[in-house]
């Protein structure tokens, strides 16, 4: 610390109430037993460089540790293989303090090497890591590749000094991404291009056993550094799984989660069971389900008309249509989201309003246009109710049912002038609001190939993201917060968007799990925080 | 017999050579992008750009192809674009149990259709006979998916005596052989079936009876050989039917063969997987039409190979 205060001109020194924002343990937690998850689908990779969906992340989570982590069950930070961190008063240094005597699988001990080594790895373009991108605030990624980032620098053993080439709010986000483990070089040179088949990292759980094709089993490990934790023995992965028989065997008493979900054909059926709907656990998601339109394309570049159907479109109807899984959306965020707007109420359903809107706009005799839509139930159905929506205001859709990929094209090469989202919208990488805005709604979202389908760049509304990601003293979070909130309610204003409903999760999962509700529908972990959770012996 | 072989190694060869260029085109002008499959929604424009480059995507067409020729003539399937692993490990650790699943489904299909179908033919004409046509129109026409889960349904979770799904003792493989039995059935029953009245039409068949022998030694030891024949050159050309069939009930049934492999790669656009997965069914069946044609003479010794 000393000599750090020497080097660093002014430091803000955050006292980490660790007690006070950290997890309190389960007083009924018992140790030991082992669960069963299935899967529809194989383990794509377990090398957390490279794994990015929402099978894989939760495993990955389990079998590595980064710097910082989340509070299980919830959207707080909390440190994680870092004991404590500083930020520079100009928001540009953050130092780390690492723990120390924690050791990797493989039984050699973490040092500040290794956070090195990790975040060159992950930055380094041949690793195709789809997560480099993240990294772009640290001083030298640019250059990133054999020679590293000059911006991660080793101090000593235990501490590792990161430079930002400009401030960013998310940057701790950022370091608890699955991108940003810390894995063990020699584990890597050792395995190769098979990282992802043989992950050693420092997590609670360790790869024991792959079958491929087949399952997957995770031993605790004995000497992870949190204390009292996991809980369980072993997490057995089944996979090649359909949803249905995953159900049918959980009925049966086989399986302990069915990580694909309810499967929506037979959602109404368990929900109507009491002694099964008790062990369906619900949530919130940080998802958003919308309505593109694009602001280049006829009649979308009118804001009247933009504005006419977000008070065209009958959103409780729609979710009504997914058997009530959802909360109609107001904006676009979603409701657990930091900086979500508490009392704004989006547009309202009103049909004369909306047409009245429409005459403005000189349109009052209709238009035809075309509203793109992912071919798989039941999205299909819900284009057709929004079809229907917008035909009462004048507005002629034909819908167009192409397949996930085809519908990402068009809309990234700006062709749909509507899209619906569903099966492709946003799920945030982070609980930020950030994470909401730059890659669907910001200018550098809006190009060619980009996710932002709208094409909508506001440079006003860009500068204030900008902004409030430049404040990254923890102190002033609550301004930033509010920053995000002015920036979502202008993005309304110009209604790029119709949000549509926020989806909710459904955990469902056998009579012998225990742990609290809130782990079961872990906002970062999908399906469940295998940390945290235990069986009834 | 060499040269008869030679030749049809060597329009095999040709056969293979035309199918995975089929598949590369069609894998090629499909509107998805696998880069962007592989790199995910946050990446940048040159994240993209750089596994494109990486992976040699960003070549033109008859140098990917080149490539994966070059590739494949050293036995190298390439790598799977999602699981990042050799392909011909994916199909190797996945091969032993849809080999074991097609011997046990076909297996199940012959006993099925051949029985059915000679029970009709000697049965002709009665409600029995047209009982088992009609079952074997039903079961040719059923949806896989659905006969996979109704009987998944009926025999492991109402009933009890198999496990739900699964892979490793035989008592795992019951269902899936079965179901795969049933619905491959149809075919074999209704050939089983004319093939089986023509016979029992033919003189010898009467000669037999009228030397007294009795009726079932007319149909097993006179009838049933020859009119077992043109069913067995059904089986090569079976297997590719076959091997549509197998995609269905392993995922239904949780069985971890290349059925499955094939259609969670198909869903993923995960090329070489796809790529992989095809020769090595083409291969099947090009070997099952192959051995069909080999066996033939031996049963038939009318019939030779030129």
């Amino acid at each position: 610390m000393k000599r750090l205060l020497a080097t660093t001109a002014v430091l803000i020194a955050l006292a980490i109430p660790a007690m006070a924002q950290d997890y309190t343990p389960d007083p009924n937690a018992q140790a030991g037993g082992s669960i069963t998850i299935t899967y529809k689908d194989d383990v794509a990779t377990l090398d957390p460089a490279i794994g990015y969906d929402w099978q894989n992340w939760s495993m990955i989570k389990s079998l590595f540790d980064g710097l910082m982590d989340y509070v299980p069950g919830t959207t707080t930070l909390r440190p994680g293989l870092a004991e404590s961190y500083e930020i520079a008063e100009d928001g540009l240094t953050y130092t780390f303090h690492l723990r120390t005597g924690v050791k990797f699988h493989n039984g050699r001990e973490m040092t500040a090497d290794d956070v090195k080594y990790s975040l060159d790895r992950v930055t380094d373009p041949a690793t195709q890591s789809p997560g480099a991108g993240f990294f772009g605030s640290i001083a030298g990624f640019e250059a990133a590749g054999s020679g590293g980032l000059s911006g991660v620098e080793v101090v000593d053993a235990a501490t590792v000094k990161i430079t930002l080439s400009r401030p960013d709010a998310t940057f701790l986000h950022v370091m608890a991404l699955n991108f940003a483990s810390i894995v063990p070089k020699e584990a890597v040179d050792e395995a190769g291009a098979d990282f992802g088949k043989k992950p050693v990292g420092t997590g609670a759980f360790k790869l024991a056993e792959w079958t491929l094709g087949q399952r997957l089993v995770f031993e605790k490990n004995a000497d992870y550094w949190r204390a009292g934790v996991p809980y369980l023995d072993s997490v057995v992965f089944e996979v090649g799984q359909e949803p249905v028989v995953a159900l049918l065997r959980l009925q049966n008493g086989e399986v302990d989660v069915p990580g694909d979900g309810i499967p929506p054909a037979k959602f109404q059926e368990v929900m109507a069971d009491p002694a099964q709907a008790a062990r369906v656990v619900q949530g919130g998601q940080l998802h958003t389900g919308y309505v593109t339109m694009n602001v280049n394309t006829p009649p979308f570049d009118k804001v009247e008309v933009r504005k006419a159907v977000n008070m065209a479109i009958n959103k409780d109807r729609i979710v009504q249509i997914i058997n009530g899984r959802a909360v109609p959306a107001t904006q676009p965020l979603p409701p657990s989201m930091p900086g979500y707007t508490e009392g704004y109420a989006g547009y309202p359903f009103d049909v004369e309003g909306a047409k009245q809107l429409m005459a403005d706009a000189g349109l009052a005799d209709g238009v035809d246009t075309e509203l793109y839509v992912m071919n798989t139930d039941p999205n299909p159905r819900i284009a057709q109710a929004i079809q229907q929506d917008l035909a009462a205001i004048g507005i002629r859709a034909e819908i167009k049912s192409l397949a996930q990929a085809n519908v990402i094209e068009a809309g990234g090469a700006g062709t749909a002038p509507m899209i619906w989202s569903g099966g492709m919208a946003w799920i945030a990488d982070f609980p930020d609001p950030s994470n909401f805005y730059g890659p669907i709604l910001g200018c550098a979202g809006a190009g060619e190939g980009g996710w932002n389908w709208s094409k909508f760049c506001d440079e006003g509304l860009d500068k204030m993201a900008v902004d409030a990601d430049s404040l990254s003293d923890p102190a002033k979070s609550a301004d930033r917060l509010n920053l995000w909130s002015d920036t979502y309610m202008g993005v309304m204003e110009q209604a790029p968007w119709a949000p549509v409903f926020n989806e909710e999760r459904y955990t469902m999962k056998s009579e012998r799990m225990g742990g609290e509700d809130a782990l079961y529908v872990d906002p970062v972990s999908i399906p469940v925080n295998y940390d945290y959770v235990w069986v009834k012996q | 017999m060499g040269r008869y072989l030679l030749s049809r190694f060597l329009q095999s060869i040709l056969i293979l050579l035309g199918i995975s260029f089929v598949t590369f085109v069609l894998l090629y002008v499909l509107p998805a992008d696998p880069v962007r499959q592989i790199a995910g929604r946050s990446a940048t424009a040159e994240t993209v750009e750089n596994i494109r480059r990486q992976l040699g995507l960003d070549q033109p067409f008859i140098v990917q192809y080149g490539r994966y020729l070059a590739g494949l003539a050293q036995g190298d399937l390439g790598r799977s674009y999602l699981q990042k692993s050799e392909v011909t490990e994916l199909i190797l650790s996945r091969l032993p149990a849809s080999l074991q699943l097609m011997a046990a489904g076909i297996f199940a299909e012959l006993v099925l259709g051949l029985g059915m179908g000679i029970a009709a033919a000697v049965l002709r004409g009665r409600m029995a006979d047209q009982l088992l046509m009609m079952t074997s129109f039903v079961t040719v026409s059923a949806p896989q998916f659905v006969v996979s889960l109704l009987m998944l349904y009926i025999f492991a979770v109402r009933l009890g005596w198999f496990p739900i799904g699964g892979y490793g003792t035989a008592a795992h493989l019951v269902l899936p052989a079965l179901t795969l039995g049933i619905l491959g059935s149809g075919w074999y029953s209704r050939m089983m079936r004319s093939s089986m009245i023509d016979v029992l039409r033919a003189d010898y068949i009467r000669t037999a009876r009228a030397k007294g022998l009795g009726r079932s030694r007319v149909i097993l030891r006179h009838a049933l050989p020859n009119a077992i024949l043109p069913v067995i050159a059904m089986i090569g050309i079976d297997i590719g039917i076959f091997m549509g069939g197998i995609v269905v009930v392993e995922s239904v049934f949780g069985w971890p063969g290349i059925g499955q492999l094939a259609w969670q790669a198909i869903q993923r656009v995960d090329i070489p997987i796809i790529m992989g997965v095809t020769l090595i069914s083409a291969c099947a069946i090009v070997l099952g039409n192959l051995l069909a044609d080999l066996i033939a003479p031996m049963i038939d010794p009318r019939i030779r190979l030129k």
